[in-house]
C-alpha cells in the first residue's frame, strides 16, 4: 500500500464491505447445517436441534478472517514479485538438494533409536508403529502410484484395488497353506501387478478423466467383491488371525524359540514393531531404487515420453500398450507388496481398509507432492498421514472446546481442506520442477510453467 | 410379467433421480471439461438440507398439507444447495481454471471428502430415517395375487422429473442463458470476444446443477425417508455412470442414461443379487467407456495434435 492515507480508509470500507457480504454468505451456507442439527430423541424420532451461538461463532470467524485476508493478507501477496520461471538451480540448492537425500534417509535409519532414547521403551511402540510404519506405507503407495500418475501420466483412481489384492493373497495363501512372508511377499507382488495388467488392457485406449472414472469402478468392483465373497473372504468381518512375519524364521513372540528368547533379551513388542518397521522402510527404499533406475531405462524414458504427449509416443515408434501396461503392472507390483506387508503387520484386514478414500489419499499425495517427483511424494505422504495422526493426539484441544471436543472426527475433514487449498496455492504439486534423467552439460531444473502435460 | 412390471415402475423412479443428477455431470463437464467429483456430495448435501427444512416445517411450524410442506422443501433445498454449490465453484475450481488437468479433479476430491466429513461433524454419522412423507399407492392391476402397484411418491418423482425437465429443457434451448451456456461449451474464449460474460454463466451453470441435484436430493430422502452423510459416492458415481452412458456433455443423454441405469440396477437387483447391484452399475460404466466412449448421444471425441 504505497498509496496515501485517504486510499487506505477507502480500502478498509470496502474491507469491510467484503467481510459483511462473506459473512452472509457463509449465514446462508451454514444456517441449515450448522444453524440446526437433527438429533434422535428419546422416542427415536427425528428432531430439530437449534445451534445459533455455534452458526453465530462460525460466521463471526468467517467475518474476521474475510477482514484479515484483505487488510493484510492480500497487500502483502500483491507486494511479493514473481520468479522468473527458468533459472538454473540455484548454487545453494544445488547443495542443500545433493545433501537432503543421504541426511533424509539417514534419519529414517536411525529414527527408531532416535525414538527409543526420547520417549523410552514403553511409548516408542507408539510413535515408531502410529508414525513411522504408517506414514512409510503411504510413502511406499505413494511411490508406487507415482511410477503410474506420475511418470506415466496415467490417471489411476482404484491403486487401493492392487493394495487389497496383495494383502489379500497374502494373508488367504498364508492362512490356507501356511506359507511363510518372505515367499509370499513376491508372490502377492506378482498377483497384484497380474491384475494390473488385467484391469490395465480393457482400459488402454482410454485417457484422461475417463481412465480415473473406470479405474474407479474397477477399485469399488474389487471391494464389492471382497465384501460379498462371503466364503472366500469372510465379507464385511474381514480375515484375523494372519501370520505374523518372521526374523528369518524365528517368530517374534515370548515362546522359548522366540526372538527376544534366542537373542537373550528381555521379551518386549518393541522388537517386532522395529523389525517392522526396517522391513518397511527396505521395501518403500527399493520402490523409490527401482523407479530410479527405471526412469534411466528406455521403458521409463517410454513412460515419461507417454504422458508428455501420447501422440508424439506413437509416431515415433514407442509402442504405448507396452508402455502403459508395464506402467500398471509396477505400480501395481508395489501396492501388492504394501498389501502383503499391510496384512502382515495388522494381522487382520477387511474391506474397510482399502475403500476408495484410501486411493484417493494415495492420489492426492503423488499430486500434491508434484508429479514424478519422489521427494516431493515422500513430503506429502508425511505431511498428510502424519498430520492427521498428530490430531490423534491434540488432547489440548479439549481445554479449549471442552470434554466432549474429539479432534479425531475433524481429521478427514481438514484432510478434505487441506487438499483444496494446497490444489489453490499451488495446482502443480510442492516439487512441480522436472529434473531431466538426461542433460547437456548442465543439469537444469524445468519449472512447471513449462510442463504442458495431461493431455494424456 | 408382473414382477418385471413392478421393477421396470420402480427402474424408472430410481432412474428419475439418477437422471437428475447425471444432468449435472454432463453440463459442467460439457462446459468446463471437468468431472465434478463433489457432485455426488452436493446431492447428498441437498437431501440434508430438504431433511432439515421438512422437519422445521412440521414440528417447529406445524405445516400439515403435505403437498404445501413438500414444495416448500424443494424450493428451500434448491435454493440453499445452489448457494453451495455456487461457493464452492468459487473457491474451489475457479481459482483453478487453466491450471492443468488433475488439478480441478485433485480439488473436487478434496471437496468431495469435505462436505461427507462436514455433514458427518454437523450432523452426527448416524442414518437420518424420517417417518414416510407421502403415502398410499394405485394397484394397477393384480396378477397371480401380486399387485404391481405405482406408489404415490413414485408417480410424484415422475412428474417432478417430467416437469423440471421441461422447465430446463427450455431454459438451455430456448433462452439467452442456455445460448450462452452452448456457446461457452463450444469455445470460450469466442464466447468471451461476443460479449458472453464466461464467468458467469459458468457460474450459473453450477448453480442450474445443483438446483437439479436438490430436486434430487429430495426425492430420494421423500422416496427412501432415510439419509446419512455417505449416501452422496454412490449415487454419484451411478449418475456419473448415466452421464457416460448417454454420452457426456448431452443432456438428453444424461436422462436416458439415469433411466437406463435406474433400470439396469432394479432387474439386476431383482434377477440376478442384490448384493451385487452396485457391481452392475460400475461394469456399465466401465463397458460403457471401454467400448462406447462417445455414449449413446454424444459426439465422438476427436483427438487433435
Amino acid at each position: 500500500m504505497a498509496s496515501g492515507a485517504h486510499s487506505g480508509r477507502v480500502d478498509i470500507i470496502r474491507a469491510l464491505r467484503d467481510a459483511t457480504v462473506i459473512a452472509s454468505l457463509a449465514f446462508g451456507l451454514f444456517l441449515p447445517l450448522i444453524g440446526f442439527q437433527t438429533i434422535t430423541d428419546f422416542r427415536n424420532n427425528l428432531v430439530l436441534n437449534t445451534r445459533g451461538p455455534l452458526l453465530l461463532v462460525v460466521v463471526i470467524v468467517v467475518f474476521v478472517a474475510r477482514l484479515a485476508y484483505s487488510v493484510a493478507i492480500e497487500p502483502w501477496l500483491a507486494r511479493r514479485v514473481r520468479r522468473p520461471s527458468t533459472t538454473a538451480i540455484p548454487k545453494w540448492r544445488q547443495q542443500i538438494g545433493k545433501w537432503f537425500v543421504p541426511f533424509a534417509i539417514g534419519f529414517v535409519i536411525v529414527y527408531p533409536a532416535i525414538v527409543i532414547g526420547t520417549a523410552g521403551f514403553g511409548r516408542a511402540v507408539k510413535w515408531i508403529d502410529n508414525f513411522g510404519i504408517q506414514i512409510l506405507i503411504y510413502v511406499m503407495l505413494g511411490w508406487g502410484l507415482n511410477i503410474v500418475v506420475g511418470l506415466a501420466g496415467l490417471l489411476d483412481l482404484g491403486y487401493v484395488a492392487f493394495y487389497a489384492v496383495g494383502a489379500y493373497s497374502y494373508a488367504l495363501l498364508a492362512k490356507a497353506f501356511g506359507f511363510s512372508f518372505w515367499i509370499l511377499l513376491p508372490l502377492a507382488g506378482i498377483l497384484a501387478s497380474f491384475w494390473g495388467i488385467l484391469l490395465g488392457f480393457p482400459v488402454l485406449r482410454l485417457r484422461g478423466d475417463y481412465l480415473a472414472i473406470v479405474t474407479l469402478a474397477f477399485g469399488e468392483i474389487i471391494r464389492i467383491v471382497l465384501i460379498n465373497w462371503v466364503d472366500l473372504t469372510n465379507g464385511y468381518a474381514g480375515i484375523t488371525g494372519i501370520p505374523r512375519p518372521t526374523f528369518f524364521g524365528i517368530p517374534f513372540n515370548a515362546d522359548d524359540n522366540g526372538f527376544a528368547a534366542v537373542f537373550g533379551l528381555e521379551f518386549t513388542p518393541i522388537y517386532r514393531t522395529i523389525f517392522l518397521y526396517y522391513l518397511i522402510l527396505a521395501l518403500a527404499l527399493l520402490t523409490a531404487f527401482v523407479t530410479m533406475r527405471l526412469r534411466r531405462l528406455p521403458v521409463g524414458r517410454a513412460w515419461e515420453a507417454l504422458r508428455e504427449d501420447e501422440i508424439a509416443c506413437r509416431s515415433l515408434g514407442i509402442n504405448t500398450t507396452n508402455t502403459k501396461l508395464t506402467a500398471f503392472a509396477m505400480g501395481a507390483m508395489f501396492a501388492g507388496f504394501a498389501g502383503s506387508f499391510f496384512a502382515a503387520r495388522q494381522g487382520f484386514i477387511s474391506p474397510d481398509s482399502f475403500t476408495f478414500l484410501e486411493s484417493a489419499t494415495i492420489l492426492s499425495m503423488v499430486v500434491l507432492g508434484g508429479m514424478g517427483s519422489q521427494i516431493g511424494v515422500a513430503i506429502a505422504a508425511i505431511a498428510m498421514i502424519g498430520g492427521t495422526e498428530i490430531m490423534r493426539d491434540l488432547d489440548f484441544l479439549k481445554l479449549v472446546f471442552g470434554p466432549t471436543f474429539d479432534p479425531t472426527q475433524y481429521r478427514m475433514l481438514l484432510f478434505g481442506l487441506a487438499m483444496v487449498l494446497i490444489m489453490i496455492w499451488r495446482p502443480r504439486g510442492l516439487i512441480a520442477t522436472r529434473e531431466p534423467s538426461l542433460f547437456l552439460k548442465e543439469r537444469k531444473a524445468i519449472a512447471a510453467d513449462l510442463i504442458k502435460e495431461g493431455h494424456g | 410379467m408382473e414382477v418385471f412390471l413392478q421393477q421396470f415402475i420402480n427402474g424408472i423412479t430410481l432412474g428419475s433421480i439418477y437422471g437428475l443428477i447425471a444432468i449435472g455431470y454432463t453440463m459442467v463437464f460439457g462446459i468446463i471439461g471437468m468431472v465434478n467429483f463433489a457432485h455426488g456430495d452436493v446431492f447428498m448435501v441437498s437431501a440434508f438440507i430438504a431433511l432439515v427444512a421438512f422437519l422445521l416445517l412440521t414440528s417447529f411450524l406445524g405445516v400439515s398439507s403435505i403437498v404445501l410442506a413438500l414444495l416448500i422443501v424443494l424450493i428451500v433445498a434448491m435454493l440453499f444447495t445452489s448457494l453451495v454449490n455456487w461457493t464452492i465453484e468459487r473457491l474451489a475450481y475457479r481459482p483453478l481454471r487453466g491450471s492443468f488437468r488433475l488439478a480441478p479433479l485433485i480439488s473436487a476430491i478434496g471437496m468431495s471428502i469435505f462436505l461427507s466429513n462436514f455433514v458427518q461433524v454437523t450432523q452426527g454419522p448416524r442414518n437420518k430415517s424420517i417417518p414416510p412423507m407421502v403415502q398410499g399407492e394405485f394397484v394397477l392391476f393384480t396378477k397371480n395375487e401380486f399387485p404391481v402397484t405405482l406408489s404415490y411418491k413414485q408417480l410424484i418423482i415422475w412428474v417432478v422429473t417430467a416437469v423440471l425437465l421441461v422447465c430446463f429443457w427450455y431454459l438451455v434451448a430456448r433462452t439467452p442463458l442456455g445460448r450462452a451456456q452452448r456457446a461457452c461449451e463450444q469455445d470460450q474464449k469466442m464466447a468471451a470476444l461476443v460479449g458472453v460474460d464466461v464467468d458467469r454463466t459458468i457460474s450459473i451453470t453450477f448453480v442450474i446443477a445443483a438446483a437439479l441435484a436438490a430436486v434430487a436430493g429430495t426425492m430420494y430422502l421423500m422416496y427412501y425417508g432415510v439419509v446419512s452423510f455417505s449416501d452422496g459416492f454412490v449415487p454419484g458415481v451411478k449418475a456419473f455412470t448415466a452421464a457416460v452412458l448417454g454420452g457426456i456433455g448431452s443432456l438428453p443423454g444424461a436422462v436416458v442414461g439415469g433411466l437406463l441405469i435406474g433400470l439396469i440396477e432394479t432387474m439386476w437387483s431383482a434377477y440376478f443379487s442384490i448384493d451385487y447391484k452396485d457391481v452392475a452399475a460400475f461394469s456399465v460404466l466401465a463397458i460403457t467407456l471401454i467400448f462406447l466412449p462417445q455414449g449413446l448421444f454424444g459426439r465422438p471425441d476427436v483427438e487433435k495434435v
